[in-house]
């Protein structure tokens, strides 16, 4: 159980997908402008990771090795149609917003890169912690993201006006701004991780 | 006995110029065209220069104590970064932005890199585009020229943009600075009587501001309003940011080619930019975008026109 639970938990801040691994930022330089985006993308992308680590996993006996990409991608994109189709359903607002991000979670490399670097090579339940902690990672680093932009960019949080009277960084809000703030973060825990080790 | 002959490895020319020694006659040669801006734009054109150099100078002071590296707010460099953004901004902007300008061109634009002589962009204009990015109803609201009630007021090129006729604009008013624009740029006399200061004493040579400007000015001139080869180029001169970004910014040591021949190909490639931002873009000036576009392909121009070494192949 300890040995799971290690699965699990060295998703969030010893190899997170995105500070540390530095996987999976077209999306998050994508979507992260508001804090509802930024969630709604990460439950996704966690859906779609647990769905594919574990059937990977489950499978990765009877793939040959030369065909294995194309059969994860198979696996994959057979996920991302289903939440693409439950977030037309449920939430269409949503699904307006991320737009063609969510198709693209097919080709996110982090999905694909825990498939080849993980659920290819280890058992069922270890992939399923796998997959469940780099989601919970990539959530949260897309919550931290967006959250910042949100509100310096917009002076909102969830959509609400937090500030009546503050002038918004406008300049966060755009695509420069992603580029900024995840840049400076990455310096912030880098210069953590230095101090740490 | 000591050994007093001192041996070393070559060159052994010596020159008086030293990094803090060479930022401070910039400033120096800025002072003119600060003291026309006070005079044309007023008290509020000074409070924007103080306020941008002294948080440039507490933000350098700061990032170099907090990341325990030796002092060195007294190269002048700095105080260089804080007076050219000031110069870079209208005289009526709210009292935090000459501030956060400033201490963003200082931390992003200069020392997340490792300081002085190790960014790639021009600070200052680092400052000035994110400020422009970020507030754009401050940075491009101007103020009538020599009028003590600060009434809002177009700058030539904005007026351009709009398509607005430009008859009380006479090229001699262009010159002496009676027209709205930011604090350092209206008066070109000024600018080319510092100009001539740092050219005299060799610290700017003329590569990147005269090709710079012919560039400008032939490019206005071939694509002009009313068919090929009927551009007012004198007015796209003297007119916008050219003058200061021209001969203060485009020639930043750190930020620009080394060799002559890369020094002309940077002129080249900024007054190309700034006259299609001009001519066809969506703003009407494009001198910072230009000279940051430029600063980014700075090292690819300098790795092509290295000098060849006497001797090597």
């Amino acid at each position: 159980m300890k040995k799971y639970f290690y699965e699990f938990l060295k998703g969030i801040i010893k190899e997170n997908p995105t500070f540390v691994l530095v996987l999976g930022l077209c999306p998050t330089l994508a979507v992260s402008t508001s804090l509802r985006n930024g969630i709604g993308m990460g439950i996704a992308a966690t859906f779609v990771l647990v769905g594919s680590n574990v059937i990977v996993s489950m499978i990765k006996n009877i793939i040959p090795e030369k065909i294995r990409i194309p059969c994860f991608i198979v696996v994959i994109a057979t996920f991302v149609g289903i939440t693409e189709m439950i977030l037309k359903a449920y939430s269409p607002a949503l699904d307006r917003a991320l737009g063609i991000y969510v198709p693209l979670i097919v080709v996110n490399c982090i999905v694909l890169g825990r498939a080849e670097a993980y659920a290819s090579k280890h058992t069922v339940i270890g992939s399923l912690f796998d997959g469940l902690g780099m989601g919970l990672g990539f959530t949260l680093a897309l919550v931290l993201i967006s959250g910042i932009r949100e509100f310096l960019g917009s002076g909102k949080i969830m959509g609400y006006v937090l500030f009546q009277r503050l002038d918004p960084v406008f300049v966060l809000g755009m695509p420069s701004g992603a580029l900024l703030v995840i840049g400076l973060l990455l310096g912030f825990f880098n210069i953590l991780k230095e101090k740490k080790g | 006995m000591k050994n007093r002959l001192i041996v070393s490895v070559s060159p052994h020319l010596h020159k008086d110029a030293s990094v803090s020694r060479i930022m401070w006659m910039v400033a120096v040669s800025l002072i003119p065209t600060g003291i026309v801006g006070i005079f044309i734009f007023g008290l509020s054109a000074l409070r924007v220069i103080i306020l941008g150099v002294a948080s440039a100078v507490i933000a350098e002071a700061s990032i170099q104590i907090l990341t325990k590296r030796r002092l060195s707010i007294l190269d002048g460099s700095a105080f260089l970064t804080g007076l050219l953004l000031a110069y870079n901004l209208p005289p009526e902007v709210p009292f935090w932005l000459p501030i956060v300008g400033s201490v963003f061109a200082i931390a992003i634009g200069k020392q997340v890199f490792g300081g002085l002589g190790q960014n790639i962009f021009n600070p200052a204009l680092v400052g000035r585009v994110f400020l422009m990015a970020s507030w754009p109803k401050y940075m491009t609201t101007f103020t009538k020229p020599l009028n003590c009630d600060a009434i809002t007021f177009a700058t030539p090129l904005a007026a351009l943009k709009e398509g607005k006729v430009l008859e009380h604009i006479s090229h001699w008013n262009l010159f002496w600075g009676i027209r709205g624009g930011c604090i350092g740029e209206v008066c070109v006399f000024a600018l080319l009587l510092g100009a001539l200061f740092l050219f005299i004493r060799g610290y700017i040579s003329w590569h990147i501001p005269i090709t710079y400007i012919f560039v400008v000015g032939l490019f206005t001139y071939i694509f002009g309003p009313k068919g090929l080869f009927s551009g007012d180029w004198l007015f796209h001169i003297l007119s916008g940011g050219l003058i200061l970004g021209a001969f203060f910014m485009a020639t930043d040591y750190v930020t620009s080619p080394l060799t002559r021949k890369g020094r002309i190909i940077f002129g080249i490639g900024c007054g190309l930019i700034t006259a299609i931002i001009r001519i066809w873009g969506g703003y009407p000036e494009g001198v910072s975008y230009a000279i940051l576009m430029m600063n980014a392909a700075t090292p690819i121009i300098d790795r092509y026109t290295k000098n060849r070494i006497y001797g090597s192949r």
